[in-house]
């Protein structure tokens, strides 16, 4: 490749030909600030529309400043990034973005995790100099999960790149222009009428409060004071390497004692783990599986955990619904037990039993108000908090989550193995799958339970896994753009999978919609998934069926796994959705 | 935001002129280049039309397997494409600071209160649409009124009636 020399801040560069000033100047150690400039390396995920001008620098010779995130470095080109003219302009592209914005910093529901902020203090604005014309939208909170504020906007586009490129949801999309210009879905239709999946990527990369999650903290705040009612708590795999970051501690620390202690500061009544859940999910999958395998029945088997992926299904493959496995998702799976099995057992009444789900996913609320997962009119999940948004209930309480002593979970449905907690990364379901049918076609030990060829960061993966004389070959997709690929091979014909994993997020549920925000930097996705792995490795038990609080649940309780109580409570149906 | 069964009424694809329909359809079958056509389709959709309404938007989203936000960003960018029916007669007035200057906004007002709609509506007789425009480079003839293609410079609130009259009587020789 060729090399391409130039000189930034009067420092000699080097780079490849094509690379940008940015990335040159980043090389030498000049750092650049940049606004709606996006690049998941790793994800192969990058925004890269140059619309904010937050980025400009000086280029001897021209008469422009130019955007040091879209401009390609040329050979002999003499660029500084700290003139007085280069500082001054990224200053007030700023200040321009600022006269067109709301000021209420303090009580916006991104304060202290705003990218736009944070610039505003990095250039030294002290003032917004210019007063104009202000956008005027209302509000979208029409849907469960997600709060859409135009007002906030800044036209980064990075939700676009997300919901268009990398998911191929396509809601979102620049409609009208010039000022007038706003992005949003079709027709100016509120969210909950739109083929989103409620993945949250598009929040996941907002720099500002434009695109947040839906709060749910204050209720409940009023569950837990409410005397009348018995609360039990769930917490998801990836919660647990990822919740230390809004705390000081470095990505990819292990904090589950932390966690559950945690929770019982609060004052929850019954804390238990979605691992346990997740143990439960595989039992009826894997049955699900060898079922459809030793009976002929419809393969591939598409996992069905991630609930932006099954919406996504259902709005853009809705001919395709018999595919996925019927299996509820883990965190349904537990509000099921909690207001059957566990209100039996405690002799409460599921009227008073309130479950709160603590995920790492903002389609998760959506799933949880779905009207078929609901039992004798009950939901399965009442109320459902982000894990930003549990870090900001116990930063009110003034919990120091970073130096509490490690707690247990309740053993009832508490009790987890290795197989569980790797729901949280990519890959790791199909894994715990695996891990569980090996056992079950084969009648034998499996000796080696971790499936290396299983494992990565690739958007899609395939492999083979030997049982015994039968070749069981497994797909893996996170982001729906790839999700989108292996269905459409399905429908062509040209699938050779048995099995298919597939999570919304890139990573899976470690960089979930719902997580603390990574502002841009892939390593730290990388560090937690890193930690979901060793955290498999410290368990005792690491297959799914061996859980003996799980064996306890189908002897007392649900019978067969695959069984008639376990279809009633644990399996569900699918629904033909529009696609706009 | 408008309520979810307005809203179901304006996306009904079905209440579409199906024999215009068809003719489109005909012509997306027919492109070599189908993904890259989407500004011809609409082109041809607003010609059998006369506008794009949301849910003929929608149908090209449909049949051109493209996000509907996707052909409603593009329809909403260009503002060669309407979203609302336009009448027969298109006035555009030039808001241009010369024309303002001279008192467009004077004629944009009686414009308003003899036709009886606002900016970008056609009138209930489906005869004139009003579109305040940009310059359009004829400072010296301020302020400038354009009926389709023809130029009224030098134009004074009280000449609008006689000019929107010769339109109307035109209308009615033709035996409407």
């Amino acid at each position: 490749m060729a090399i391409v020399k130039a000189k930034i801040n009067g420092i000699d560069v080097e780079v490849a030909s094509g690379a940008t000033i940015l990335e040159a100047a980043k090389k030498i150690g000049v750092h650049i600030p940049t606004l709606c400039h996006l690049n998941l390396e790793g994800f192969g995920i990058v925004n890269k529309v140059a619309s904010c001008r937050a980025c400009v620098v000086e280029v001897e010779g021209r008469m422009a400043l130019a955007p040091s995130c879209a401009e390609k470095i040329t050979e002999g080109m003499v660029v500084r990034t700290d003139s007085l003219r280069a500082i001054t302009g990224r200053r007030m592209a700023i200040e321009l973005l600022l006269s067109n914005h709301p000021q209420d910093c303090l009580v916006c529901p991104k304060n202290l995790e705003c990218e736009l902020q944070a610039l505003s203090q990095e250039m030294g604005v002290r003032e917004i100099k210019w007063i104009g014309e202000k956008m005027d939208y209302p509000i979208d909170k029409t849907t469960a999960s997600l709060v859409k504020d135009p007002n906030k906007c800044i036209m980064c586009r990075r939700c676009e790149t997300m919901c268009n490129e990398v998911q191929t949801v396509g809601v979102l999309s620049g409609i009208n222009r010039g000022f007038d210009a706003v992005v949003g879905p079709a027709f100016n239709l509120d969210m909950e009428h739109t083929a989103c999946t409620f993945c949250g990527q598009c929040v996941a990369v907002c720099p500002t409060g434009a695109l947040t999650e839906i709060n749910d903290v204050g209720k409940v705040w009023r569950a837990l004071n409410d005397e009348t009612k018995h609360v039990v708590v769930q917490v998801a795999p990836a919660i647990r390497v990822a919740i230390g970051e809004l705390f000081g501690m470095e990505p990819g620390t292990v904090t589950t004692g932390q966690l559950a202690s945690s929770l019982r500061r609060l004052g929850f009544d019954a804390i238990f783990d979605t691992d346990f859940a997740a143990d439960l999910t595989i039992m009826e999958e894997a049955s699900e599986l060898v079922h459809r395998i030793e009976h002929g029945g419809k393969l591939p088997m598409l996992t069905s955990c991630c609930p932006a992926w099954v919406k996504f299904f259902e709005h853009q493959f809705p001919d395709m619904l018999d595919i996925p496995s019927s299996c509820k998702s883990p965190q349904i799976m537990m509000g099921s037990m909690v207001k059957t099995y566990y209100a039996k057992k405690m002799g409460l009444d599921p009227e008073n039993v309130v479950m709160v789900s603590i995920m790492p996913c903002l389609a998760k609320k959506a799933e949880a108000a779905r009207p078929e997962l609901a039992k004798d009119d009950l939901n399965n999940v009442d109320l459902v908090l982000s894990t930003r948004e549990y870090g900001a209930m116990l930063h009110e309480a003034g919990v120091q989550f970073d130096v509490l002593p490690e707690g247990d979970f309740d053993q009832l449905l508490g009790e987890s193995t290795g197989a569980a907690v790797i729901f949280g990364t990519t890959g790791g379901v199909i894994e715990a799958a695996a891990r569980t049918a090996y056992e079950w076609l084969t009648g034998e030990e499996l000796e080696k339970v971790e499936f290396s060829q299983l494992r990565g960061l690739e958007g899609i993966r395939s492999a083979s896994v030997m049982i015994k004389d039968f070749e069981l070959n497994i797909g893996i997709a996170h982001g729906l753009g790839n999700a989108r690929k292996l269905l459409e091979d399905i429908r062509d014909g040209k699938s050779h999978f048995h099995a298919i994993e597939i999570m919304a997020c890139p990573g899976g549920c470690i960089g979930g919609g719902g997580q603390p925000y990574h502002h841009g930097d892939i390593e730290i996705i990388k560090k937690r998934q890193e930690a979901i792995y060793a955290e498999d490795r410290s368990k005792v038990r690491r297959k799914s069926h061996e859980n003996e609080a799980l064996k306890s649940l189908y002897s007392e309780f649900l019978g067969e796994p695959y069984g008639s109580t376990a279809h009633e409570l644990l399996h569900t149906r699918y629904v033909a959705r529009e696609k706009i | 935001m408008k309520n979810a069964k307005d809203r179901l009424v304006e996306l009904n694809t079905e209440l579409l002129d199906q024999e215009k329909l068809s003719v489109l359809e005909g012509y997306i079958e027919g492109l070599e280049d189908k993904a890259g056509s989407l500004i011809h389709v609409l082109h041809k959709a607003q010609g059998l039309f006369g506008y794009l309404p949301e849910n003929l938007q929608l149908h090209v989203a449909r049949k051109m397997d493209l996000p509907a936000a996707k052909v409603n960003g593009v329809v909403s960018f260009y503002s060669f494409f309407t979203q609302e029916p336009r009448g027969k007669h298109t006035i555009s007035l030039c808001m241009g600071t010369a024309c303002f200057v001279k008192g467009a906004d004077k004629i944009f007002k009686t414009l308003k209160d003899q036709l009886g709609v606002e900016n970008n509506k056609m009138t209930e007789d489906g005869l004139f649409t009003l579109k305040d425009i940009r310059c359009v480079g004829a400072c010296g003839l301020a302020p400038v009124m354009l009926v389709d293609d023809k130029v009224y410079g030098h134009v004074k609130a009280e000449d609008i009636q006689r000019i929107l009259q010769k339109y109307r009587d035109e209308e009615d020789s033709n035996g409407h």
